[in-house]
């Protein structure tokens, strides 16, 4: 009986917590779907009256929202796929390939990635300025090439692949370029999977460096748009949780499918080393 | 990590000139990235704080010195952007922890559902923040908001979140420890299922009850783990940002009374073009992030010390 009752708490509090956690996103799907009367009311209304794609037209005619969508999808397919390419050529290099001052240089590099971006932003803003880069989306790619944390959780994966593999398939004269991509690359498929999905994530909601290094309506992508979009459609909230759905939807789904690649990849983000 | 790799055959090594570079070209476009847009501008941000006058147009200046340090040490602006960190920092990593710790010992039960729960608990972390805070912003409001709805049944009267400047803090705190909470529950959960599940069954047998489990057992075990969740949490906390700007359009609070670090440092660069001044307070930031970071280390090292 006691621990019915406990089993029966410990539902009751996960519930509770849970819908906590939820609630912001209901709010905000729930008001994408109010009409201006519905969403100033009080008592709030907790449904729409009715489902239409009404408020997404009209954010979307507002302001350009399409182009927004465009612009964050390519320059996240742009970074994430250069960044995987230089991540994976880098971490082979440190992990198999022997040159001096090699354990050296990658302890210097893991010691860089304590600093924060916030530091690098007043350099960078005029690195892009210098470059006539300024306002364009190669100023939203170029910086994210490489990471070097995802390069140290790939190192970490290929360090664990054992010596005699490489060996035999040096004997066979593979060149160490195919080997790395006929072999390792395949291998180190479930580590890619989630450097690239924390990557995506991490581009796709990227704000603070669009926010300085971009002001033209055409090259904003959707988190910096939205927050331009707050005021213009200030009065329009429901127009504002419609366009915050495009931003968040897409994630969400993404989320429900690769949840367990995300959440290995932010357990070995927090705990280095 | 495997230490025991056996030495690589000398037969089987190259020796020619391209073998030799090889390494380095499997390096180069990683490291143009790493130089020009990290490397550079950790030595450029470091000199720039010492140029004192620093124009941003011309690039020169009038003299090496330290008048940016001064001029940010001084600022009553400064003082008040570090005394608002601290604490947002001081709130929000004690309230995420110890939620935390709960949520991730119920969330390592045997559960059913335990996939839905998880995907509840994590959803935020994976969702742009600014994009949230809009939904956290009309929650807020005070005429309309779902909050004070709920709030008045408890007999709470109508509380000005956004509005008044002693609740912006609350407001952005909770909202803080709200985006927080996925990230230290994976960390914390992970840190449990370390745990050996030996101690658990020593303790059932000795017919310990789940509440003296928990106290005895559990928070001793995972206390290394909570102090580096806090320690990583502090850094990320310091950063506050991004959960301010949506809540006052991109002010920091409604009287410019929420002043961040990272806010200061955006003020003086984009709207007095300070760049100096900017630079200067970013290495102030990074040195309180630098001995956190440093703890971290230690403490980590002396983890790993211990588990083997």
């Amino acid at each position: 009986m006691k621990r019915r009752i406990s089993r029966f708490c410990m539902y009751f509090f996960l519930t509770l917590g849970a819908v906590i956690m939820l609630f912001p996103f209901f709010w905000m799907f729930s008001s994408a779907f109010k009409t201006t009367q519905e969403i100033n009311k009080f008592p709030p209304q907790w449904l729409p009256g009715h489902l239409s794609l009404d408020n997404f037209r009209r954010a979307f005619a507002m302001a350009p929202f399409a182009k927004y969508f465009f612009n964050s999808v390519f320059v996240m397919v742009c970074s994430v796929g250069l960044t995987t390419f230089t991540t994976i050529l880098a971490a082979f290099a440190f992990s198999r390939l022997r040159f001096p001052g090699r354990k050296l240089i990658f302890s210097l590099l893991l010691s860089l990635m304590m600093i924060p971006f916030e530091m690098l932003i007043i350099t960078n803003y005029s690195t892009i300025v210098d470059l006539g880069l300024w306002d364009t989306l190669i100023a939203l790619i170029l910086p994210f090439t490489s990471s070097i944390f995802y390069t140290y959780i790939l190192k970490g994966f290929f360090d664990s692949v054992s010596d005699s593999l490489y060996w035999s398939a040096r004997i066979d004269g593979s060149s160490n370029w195919r080997y790395l991509w006929k072999v390792m690359v395949p291998m180190a498929r479930p580590s890619l999977t989630t450097i690239i999905l924390l990557n995506a994530l991490a581009s796709w909601n990227s704000f603070m460096w669009p926010m300085y290094v971009i002001s033209s309506d055409k090259n904003r992508t959707l988190p910096w748009g939205l927050q331009v979009f707050t005021t213009e459609a200030g009065s329009y909230p429901e127009l504002l949780m419609a366009a915050s759905t495009v931003v968040v939807l897409p994630v969400i789904i993404l989320f429900l499918f690769a949840r367990k690649y995300i959440v290995r990849g932010v357990a070995r983000g927090g705990l280095k080393g | 990590m495997k230490k025991n790799k056996q030495k690589p055959d000398r037969e089987l090594v190259d020796r020619s000139f391209l073998a030799r570079i090889e390494p380095y070209l499997y390096l180069l476009p990683f490291f143009l990235g790493i130089a020009v847009f990290t490397l550079y501008p950790v030595v450029n941000v470091v000199l720039m704080s010492f140029k004192e006058d620093y124009s941003y147009l011309t690039r020169e200046f009038s003299q090496w010195g330290l008048a940016n340090y001064d001029k940010v040490l001084s600022d009553p602006k400064f003082a008040q952007a570090v005394g608002n960190t601290l604490k947002y920092v001081l709130l929000v990593v004690p309230i995420s922890t110890l939620i935390s710790v709960i949520v991730a010992n119920l969330l390592n039960q045997k559960l059913r559902f335990s996939a839905l729960f998880q995907t509840a608990y994590f959803l935020p972390m994976v969702t742009s923040v600014t994009a949230v805070g809009l939904a956290w912003k009309l929650m807020y409001n005070k005429n309309f908001g779902i909050i004070n709805y709920i709030l008045s049944f408890f007999g709470i009267d109508k509380i000005p979140w956004l509005e008044n400047a002693a609740w912006s803090i609350p407001s952005l705190v909770i909202f803080g420890v709200w985006n927080i909470l996925p990230f230290t529950i994976i960390l914390l959960l992970s840190g449990l299922q370390n745990i050996d599940p030996q101690y658990y069954t020593a303790a059932r047998v000795d017919g310990s009850g789940s509440l003296r489990i928990f106290l005895r057992i559990t928070v001793p075990l995972l206390a290394p783990t909570i102090f580096l969740v806090c320690i990583v949490n502090t850094i990320s906390c310091f950063k506050v940002f991004s959960e301010l700007y949506p809540l006052f359009n991109g002010k920091p609070g409604p009287f410019y009374n929420l002043y961040t670090v990272v806010y200061y440092i955006r003020f003086a660069m984009m709207e007095n073009r300070k760049y100096g001044v900017a630079a200067a307070a970013a290495i102030v930031l990074f040195g309180f992030i630098f001995v956190f970071t440093m703890i971290q280390r230690v403490v980590q090292s002396w983890m790993s010390a211990r588990k083997r």
